[in-house]
């Protein structure tokens, strides 16, 4: 027993001699958790997950013997946590609308009956290592819940349970360790979230994950087990981003981790989510989908908790076998937490206020993402999705330039081209994916052999009309060359019809990577037709007078991705379009309409 | 404890107090403090240790005498008496009254710094709520239980603003006696707070209004407790009694500067120019008790008035404050300075609950997308005024000419409008599609083909 000495914002004083940095402790009359961050002689520091107002020096304080961990079990889910795996669902029903302080609840129900399937190779007597798979429970209509052996324990399997309904204070297995001990295994075991759990080895990521946006998987694909992060500044649509991949992605078990933003944001996600349907299976998204949620108003010490406590639920169905997307909105707030602690701990801050170590905690963190090679031999992953929010929107401060370094995909948002309400706001001069060349090949082998090439030609076109546009700006779209217009206006094609892609649009705001290399091509082969007649002469004006330049612009919100034949049957009308000009052009003698041949003569 | 005085105070700057050999005072707790002229001022413990305690005085430390400064602790946080008495009253910033009438008589008394709400159980915000501004309601639309702050900067008419939102803020089909409006000045002028007082007079909502005012001469620590002080009537009021409440909170850049007052006399690690790292937590905590909860009738929308300091959207104060509100009205001096009023400037502009408000079964079916074809031709139309500055209006080719009329007649028809005129948001979106008809309908790829053939105006392309 200790006893409080000093409170202080929600660092408290402790005089609790022989405990270890990292213990969990219990803190005064109401019970306060918190955990212990540095230790002089008999006097502790702590932080405390909730606020710490009421608190008296004097009070009782009591190490509670292990590091912040959470429960791996059934019941994961469709929940909603805190940042320290409180379940806000059943804390509301015990405590209001409010989060009183103080109210324990175990994390996963413990009176849930959930029926048990023991794995048919686990015998009495045979061989148990941490990971195996001691059985499963079909928890949700989409996921089956494979139950792990904690991976610490090996030894020899004594007893594993029948086939039947169990709850989670029951035992399902008893295994006599290698030092005699017997341990008593249930359907959930506890981890502590700052160590990464263990894996039997790293494997290279291979397959793309995708999103269903075209900006992402098309120009800045990012591979299940990578690592990713969205910059922006406020309003630029990081969030958005991040929810249309917790709809749409097809990973199978979805983390949203919403560390220090909106509380209506999770909300959003708690009322949408239900209703939706993951495209890839048909099931409803909840079934794959669980949240850990630190809103802006909770307290700050579990906002830096958050994202170890949603990357260690990552992990755990990782060990299970499924390739798991973590998406942590915004690890700005979970580093400015970093902060307000080291700055009241008297840490030497270094830039902006942050401790020295903000760049190595960051990188530590997204070194969690991966695909491996689990201890029971199967592959899982975890890819990585954080949002950074620098202030003013600027890509220099210490986040998001520590970020950049560590992530291979980075997915700049633009404060520009959000104001213009360009959606998604990624910027692709700014972004970049260093994942281009694996993802070639899963799209040659399931989509289509051109994407690569058609990808950068795309980027290319976007390249040089930004070069056009600096020009245009200051002299005027009237001394470009056509060639030059044309070149300008199908980019402008591109960022319409191709880039730009709403979320609230229902035929849109998913698009399957059919739709997204029908489209790209399609715009390609505009602009190459376009281009032939330039260079015949046909001034770019009337090229972009051709209704079709408005009505492909309309084709990604006409055909939602299961009327991929409606999309490919106004593609294949495409020279159709061009088929009038092409004639007048290639045959010089006809007579040529009045002012074709004006201003911005073309190049021939 | 509460009925123990001590006399230990050993220091006093800028609103705080350390006394020492003070055991066990709770975290948290209010304190009375009695100087030599027998004045009562309130504070707050900020930390606590049994050798010394800090104490945050609300009325600052102006002329405490130590050797004479008796202080009491009274084992209770900060808590406002809250009843439905409290509409049509004014108070400082502390809560306690300033239009000389009684205080507040009522057991129940809440703690000004509130609980976190559940995000389990609020509810997300879906009521469009008409401003009767059409650059609002057309383009970034209002909801009810949103936070949506004003932008503004020294001399713009943010404060008219904010008092026409509040006299014409209705919600579609539904009596608008359900609002009630609570407001708080902190570190307000006179001259405003009088301009605010007489508007909620002229318009007859003063017995619905409940102001707490901290003005500018008045004390700066105190600035720290009037947004809770009126956030808490607030929730009192749109959770307990089922009012619409509208919170009108001004300016928050005196909030912050407050704060990063107090910070520096703790001596807190400064993060961007020198205000303390826990702003936006700060800020977040006032600004997330807006909204709605499951199962409850009322409701509170949030719109707190900020001035830039120098104009600048990267400061600190309103970049932390776009962090966590859901969108922003900002304000512009170059509309303001050719006489367009209100002087939304729209394209940084942004309602992020605009798109679950509007539409079909709210507002109108073409709403959302008028909305972005208009911030899609007025920002070409803003490139093209670029171009014509430096190449001449003459050079332009037809099409850029119409689009330089276009934002003309934008900024004039649509942003522009009079202080007491109330466009129903029908009037809004006819008023739009005048406007796009001034554009061909190849120009005007963000509506629907549909749409296009059943409200532009214009010729067909
Ligand atoms: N893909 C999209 N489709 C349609 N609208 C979008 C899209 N992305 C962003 N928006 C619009 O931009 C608004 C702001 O987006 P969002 O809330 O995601 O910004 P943010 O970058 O997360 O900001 P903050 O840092 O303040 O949280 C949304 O409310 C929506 O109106
Ligand atoms: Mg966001």
């Amino acid at each position: 027993m200790g006893i409080i000495l000093e409170v202080n914002g929600p660092l408290v004083k402790l005089e609790l001699p022989q405990t270890v940095i990292g213990e969990q402790v219990r803190v005064g009359r109401i019970g306060l958790i918190g955990e212990v961050i540095s230790r002089d002689g008999n006097t502790a520091l702590a932080q405390l997950y909730e606020d710490t107002a009421g608190l008296c020096p004097g009070e009782e304080a009591e190490g509670l013997g292990w590091p912040l961990s959470v429960e791996l079990g059934p019941g994961l889910l469709g929940a909603i946590f805190d940042g320290v795996q409180r379940p806000l669902q059943a804390v509301r029903e015990k405590s209001g609308d409010r989060i009183a302080r103080g109210v324990s609840v175990p994390a996963l129900p413990r009176d849930t009956r959930w029926h048990f399937v023991p794995n048919p190779e686990r015998r009495a007597g045979s061989a148990l290592v941490g990971g195996d798979v001691l059985g499963t429970v079909q928890e949700t209509e989409s996921i089956q819940h494979r139950i792990l052996v904690p991976p610490l324990i090996h030894g020899e399997l004594l007893e594993l349970a029948p086939e039947g309904d169990h709850t989670l204070k029951d035992v399902i297995a008893r295994v006599k360790q290698a030092d005699g001990r017997i341990e008593k295994l249930h359907l959930f075991h506890r981890w502590p979230v700052r160590t990464p759990r263990p894996y039997k080895q790293r494997d290279h990521a291979v397959a793309p994950l995708i999103t269903g946006q075209r900006i992402l998987d098309t120009f800045f694909p990012l591979l299940k087990g990578g690592k990713a992060a969205i910059p922006g500044p406020f309003g630029a649509g990081k969030t958005m981003l991040q929810q249309q991949i917790v709809r749409w992605c097809n990973a199978e078990i979805v983390i949203f981790v919403g560390c220090g933003e909106r509380g209506n944001e999770l909300t959003d996600v708690l009322e949408f989510m239900p209703k939706l349907k993951d495209p890839h299976t048909g099931r409803p998204l909840m079934q794959r989908t669980l949240m850990v949620a630190n809103s802006s108003n909770m307290p700050v010490v579990a906002r830096e908790a958050s994202i170890y406590v949603g990357i260690t639920l990552a992990e755990y169905f990782r060990d299970q076998g499924y390739d798991v997307v973590m998406v942590a909105d915004s690890t700005s707030r979970w580093a400015e937490a970093l902060r307000e602690v080291s700055g009241r701990l008297g840490h030497m801050p270094v830039e902006e206020g942050y401790p020295a170590y903000l760049g190595s905690r960051l990188a530590a963190f997204y070194e969690r993402a991966g695909r491996v090679k689990t201890l029971a031999g199967e592959h899982g992953s975890v890819t990585l999705i954080g949002s950074v929010s620098p202030p003013g929107g600027d890509f220099s401060e210490p986040v998001t330039s520590h970020t950049k370094e560590i992530v291979q995909t980075f997915w700049a948002l633009s404060k520009e081209l959000a104001d213009a309400r360009h959606y998604p706001a990624v910027d692709w001069l700014e972004s970049f994916s260093g994942y281009v060349g694996s993802a070639a090949k899963w799209w040659a082998e399931n989509i289509d052999s051109k994407w690569e090439s058609a990808r950068a030609e795309a980027l290319d076109l976007l390249g040089a009309s930004e070069e056009l546009q600096r020009v245009v700006n200051l002299v005027g779209v009237e001394a470009l060359s056509s060639e030059q217009r044309w070149t300008l206006e199908s980019a402008d094609l591109i960022k319409e019809g191709l880039l730009q892609q709403s979320a609230i649009d229902d035929a849109d705001s998913f698009a399957t990577p059919e739709k997204q290399f029908a489209l790209l091509a399609a715009f390609l082969e505009i602009n190459h037709l376009g281009m032939k007649l330039v260079k015949l002469g046909a001034p770019a004006r009337r090229l972009i007078q051709m209704p079709l330049m408005a009505q492909a612009r309309r084709w990604k919100n006409q055909h939602p991705s299961d009327d991929i034949a409606g999309l490919k049957a106004k593609i294949a009308a495409i020279p159709d379009a061009f088929e009038p000009l092409l004639q007048e052009y290639t045959h010089p003698a006809a007579p040529s309409i009045t002012g074709a041949a004006a201003t911005g003569a073309s190049t021939s | 404890m509460k009925n123990l005085e001590f006399r230990t105070a050993t220091s006093a700057q800028g609103g705080l107090v350390v006394m020492s050999d003070v055991p066990g005072v709770a975290a948290g707790s209010r304190v009375q403090l009695r100087d030599h002229a027998g004045r009562i001022r309130s504070g707050q413990v900020i930390r606590t240790a049994n050798d010394t305690v800090l104490v945050e005085v609300f009325e600052g430390t102006d002329a405490l005498d130590l050797e004479r400064t008796w202080v009491r602790f009274l084992d209770e946080p900060f808590k406002l008496p809250v009843s439905r008495d409290m509409l049509g009253r004014v108070f400082n910033g502390s809560g306690l009254p300033r239009d000389g009438r009684p205080p507040i008589i009522s057991a129940d008394r809440r703690d000004v710094n509130g609980e976190p709400l559940n995000p389990a159980a609020r509810a997300y915000p879906r009521e469009f709520i008409q401003t009767g501004i059409s650059a609002i309601d057309g383009m970034n639309a209002l909801t009810r239980g949103q936070k949506l702050p004003i932008f503004s900067g020294g001399g713009l008419p943010h404060n008219r603003v904010a008092a026409q939102i509040v006299r014409q803020a209705k919600l579609l089909g539904e009596e608008a006696s359900e609002f009630v409006v609570v407001f708080a000045a902190i570190g307000a002028s006179h001259a405003d707070a009088r301009f605010f007082q007489e508007s909620f007079e002229e318009s007859g909502v003063l017995n619905k209004v409940v102001m707490f005012l901290n003005l500018a001469d008045e004390p700066v620590i105190e600035r720290l407790l009037t947004p809770r002080a009126a956030l808490t009537a607030a929730e009192y009021l749109a959770f307990d009694l089922d009012y619409h409440v509208l919170v009108v909170m001004t300016d928050m850049t005196a909030y912050a500067e407050a704060l990063r007052e107090v910070a520096v006399l703790r001596g807190d690690v400064p993060a961007r120019k020198g205000y303390p790292g826990y702003l936006y937590s700060d800020l977040a905590e006032l600004y997330e008790r807006a909204g709605r909860i499951q199962n409850h009738h009322g409701s509170i929308t949030l719109i707190p008035v900020l001035s830039m300091p120098s104009d600048d959207i990267t400061h600190p104060i309103p970049d932390l404050t776009g962090y966590i509100t859901e969108g922003q009205i900002v304000l512009g001096r170059e509309l303001a300075n050719q006489g367009i009023y209100p002087p939304v400037t729209v394209l940084p502009s942004l309602s992020r609950l605009m798109k679950d408000g509007i539409g079909k079964n709210f507002t109108r079916e073409d709403h959302p997308h008028v909305a972005s074809q208009l911030f899609a031709s007025y920002a070409k139309a803003l490139d093209v005024r670029g171009l014509a500055a430096i190449i001449g209006a003459e050079d332009l080719s037809d099409s850029d000419r119409r689009y330089l009329q276009f934002a003309e007649a934008f900024e004039r028809q649509f942003i522009g409008q009079g202080e007491d005129e109330d466009r129903n948001v029908h009037e809004t979106l006819n008023l739009a599609w005048d406007l796009l008809s001034m554009l061909p309908h190849d120009a005007l790829t963000r509506v629907s083909e549909d749409e296009l053939a059943k409200y532009h105006k214009g010729v067909v392309a």
